[in-house]
């Protein structure tokens, strides 16, 4: 296997992609036939699209930190959870949903920077697993404080974009899935400009790639990656409060689930590439709604055990994921 | 020479081998139990320590292998009457074999990849029990026949404990044990050094999870003989990844402590005053878990390390 050097570098990147390229394509020539001949199929379809949205957008938070520390940040769902429930307190105290949903994404970006620069800097560079353990203490200590502040009973929220169910000849699409699709969409768009366009965005992108390079020549390094926390927290607590939503309850364990699909759709895209996160985030919600409807075999129970073997089967065909690329070793 | 080298290692293993035959008669019956607990850990991270402190694998998912382990002990009491002693001796064999099939697909993948990929094990295996439960019981699991008493447990998880340290200790510091850590510390030297890659890397799997089955067969025996699949969820294996990596990888004298820390801190902490409720516990243990990492990124292997480093004659130690 892999071993010693390859010169192969170099090769245009478009080449390289393009089997990737046609199957994607090939799955949405699948979904779209498969939606105009069957209702059904069309609404399993719209349903698993914002399912996937939100494991996209987890997805999505886990590769920001994955590109900048190399660590998986399994205390990600968590503080999704947890910022999930101060949106709840807020809404408890009388704000309106949508003030507590931005005021949540605000107090969500201090948090994931807070402990960015309390927990994992400290040990960032003496060693990865000591990292990733702290993520794990993360996740522990997270799931105590929520569940000793608020106890573990179910809570309730009020539904963003109300309950109406939408009939188009014989789907129905509920608003909720609608509205979690283009509320998460329009969360990963902004990513996306602010990561292209923006100067801040250019300089998290070079602190993550290169950040012995970036910091010659003037990127402060360290605070590029506090503010890379702060907005996989942001992407958190809005795909925790659509699970939120899609759920209609509250539980501590609201995201356990939710961030193991993450997992796998980041790792089904390529744990560096964040368009990849977002389209294996879709493909996972669509493809588990599809199969969990017509494959009587996968039950309820084992959904999350299909998901990953998937995950296993495309990692042992591409083993950096369907848009990461091959990591080649020189000597 | 080498007698010189070795000897601080043996004259604490033998201190730690007395102090734990006398033990259990200076404990009530529930520190014995919670002191086997602590066997048990001890097994399973020495297994978790092989794979990814020697051979530089990560791995999630030992959890699942302690489920094979376990259900394979309960499966067999319950079926065919085995004694305890022998069904542990077939998880090992089993997950043995388990842990060389696993082996094969982780050699495509490295890193994080093969991190979240013994992650989906680890995820999937409680829910295989789930859906075949006329087999394996379903949420109720499968009960074995036997039952034992604490002393008994006690006595077994730490004389396997004994035996397989001893076991690990002899392979990790000879022709394995080199392959291991050269395989470790750069794959192409290992391999221009003529080391058979594939072989040495799945054989780490394969042995590293006949340690975690015998683990898991230990950990059934004292659930009052009852293999369940929430006891085999994903927090049990990263459990043992925090037990290893608070023992500090790549060395085994840290285990003890690693082995102690969670499956005596769970405990410890219930009794904590400090939050005044029972989820104080979660609480207390993960603000553990990252103080500790915090002030030994290295685990207490790292620890000892420095200590014996600090000691004015060099030479000695590690």
């Amino acid at each position: 296997m892999s071993t010693v050097a390859a010169t192969q570098q170099n090769r245009p990147l478009r080449l390289a992609l393009r089997p990737v390229n046609l199957v994607l394509v090939a799955a949405a020539v699948f979904l779209l036939v498969g939606c105009l001949r069957s209702e059904i199929f069309a609404q399993q379809t719209v349903a698993g699209l914002a399912q996937g949205a939100v494991y996209g957008s987890l997805a999505l938070a886990l590769v920001l930190i994955y590109r900048a520390t190399e660590v998986i940040n399994f205390a990600q769902g968590e503080l999704a959870m947890a910022t999930t429930y101060i949106a709840f307190q807020l809404i408890e105290w009388g704000v309106p949903y949508w003030a507590a949903f931005f005021a949540t994404l605000a107090i969500a970006f201090v948090l994931g920077t807070a402990i960015e620069l309390l927990a994992i800097r400290p040990v960032q560079h003496k060693s990865v697993i000591a990292v990733v353990i702290v993520t794990v203490g993360l996740f522990v200590l997270i799931d105590g404080l929520v569940t000793w502040k608020w106890g573990g009973d179910i809570k309730f929220m009020p539904a963003p974009f109300g309950q109406e169910v939408y009939h188009w000849g014989g789907v129905a699409i509920s608003r909720q899935d609608i509205g979690t699709l283009i509320l998460c969409v329009v969360t990963v768009l902004g990513l996306w400009v602010l990561f292209r366009f923006t100067k801040l965005g250019l300089g998290m992108r070079a602190a993550a790639l290169r950040p012995a390079a970036s910091a010659l020549v003037g990127v402060r390094v360290d605070r590029m990656l506090a503010i890379g926390w702060g907005l996989a927290a942001v992407l958190g607590a809005v795909a925790g409060l659509m699970t939120e939503a899609n759920q209609f309850i509250l539980q501590p364990s609201l995201m356990q689930a939710v961030l193991l699909y993450a997992f796998a759709a980041a790792v089904l895209g390529g744990l560096e590439s964040p368009a990849g996160a977002v389209v294996g985030g879709l493909l996972l919600g669509v493809f588990l709604n599809l199969v969990g409807q017509y494959v009587h075999f996968v039950t309820a129970q084992l959904r999350l055990p299909f998901a990953f073997a998937v995950l296993l089967a495309v990692l042992l065909v591409k083993p950096s994921g369907l848009f990461g690329k091959r990591t080649v070793r020189k000597v | 020479m080498t007698l010189r080298r070795l000897l601080p290692g043996l004259s604490a293993s033998l201190a730690g081998a007395v102090v734990l035959a006398l033990l259990p008669f200076a404990l009530s019956e529930f520190h014995t139990a919670l002191a086997a607990q602590v066997g048990i850990f001890f097994v399973a991270v020495l297994g978790l320590n092989i794979l990814t402190g020697y051979s530089g694998q990560i791995s999630i998912g030992h959890g699942a292998f302690m489920a094979i382990g376990g259900y394979t002990t309960a499966i067999l009491s319950r079926d065919h009457h085995t004694n305890l002693v022998l069904t542990m001796l077939a998880a090992f064999a089993i997950c043995f074999v388990f842990g060389l099939l696993l082996g094969l697909p982780a050699l495509r993948l490295s890193g994080v990849y093969l991190a979240l990929a013994t992650f989906a094990l680890a995820v999937s295996v409680p829910q295989v029990a789930l859906k075949f439960d006329r087999f394996l019981g379903g949420s109720n699991g499968v009960q074995s026949r036997e039952t034992v008493s604490h002393t008994w447990l006690y006595g077994a998880s730490w004389t396997a404990a004994a035996v397989l340290f001893v076991v690990a200790w002899l392979l990790l510091r000879g022709r394995v044990g080199r392959a291991f850590r050269a395989i470790r510390d750069s794959e192409v030297a290992a391999v221009s050094a003529g080391i058979a890659l594939p072989i040495y890397k799945t054989l780490a799997f394969g042995i590293s999870a006949a340690y975690a089955g015998v683990a898991g067969s230990l950990f059934v025996m004292g659930t009052n003989g009852f293999a369940q699949p929430n006891e085999f969820d994903v927090v049990l294996s990263l459990q043992l990844l925090v037990g290893a990596a608070v023992a500090g990888l790549g060395s085994l004298w840290g285990i003890p402590v690693g082995a102690a820390f969670v499956a005596l801190l769970p405990t410890i902490s219930k009794d904590v005053p400090l939050l005044g409720s029972a989820h104080g516990q979660d609480v207390v243990f993960g603000l553990l878990v990252v103080l500790v990492m915090l002030l030994l990124p290295q685990g207490f292997a790292g620890f000892l390390r420095t200590l014996t480093r600090l000691r004015p004659r060099a030479g000695e130690g590690t």
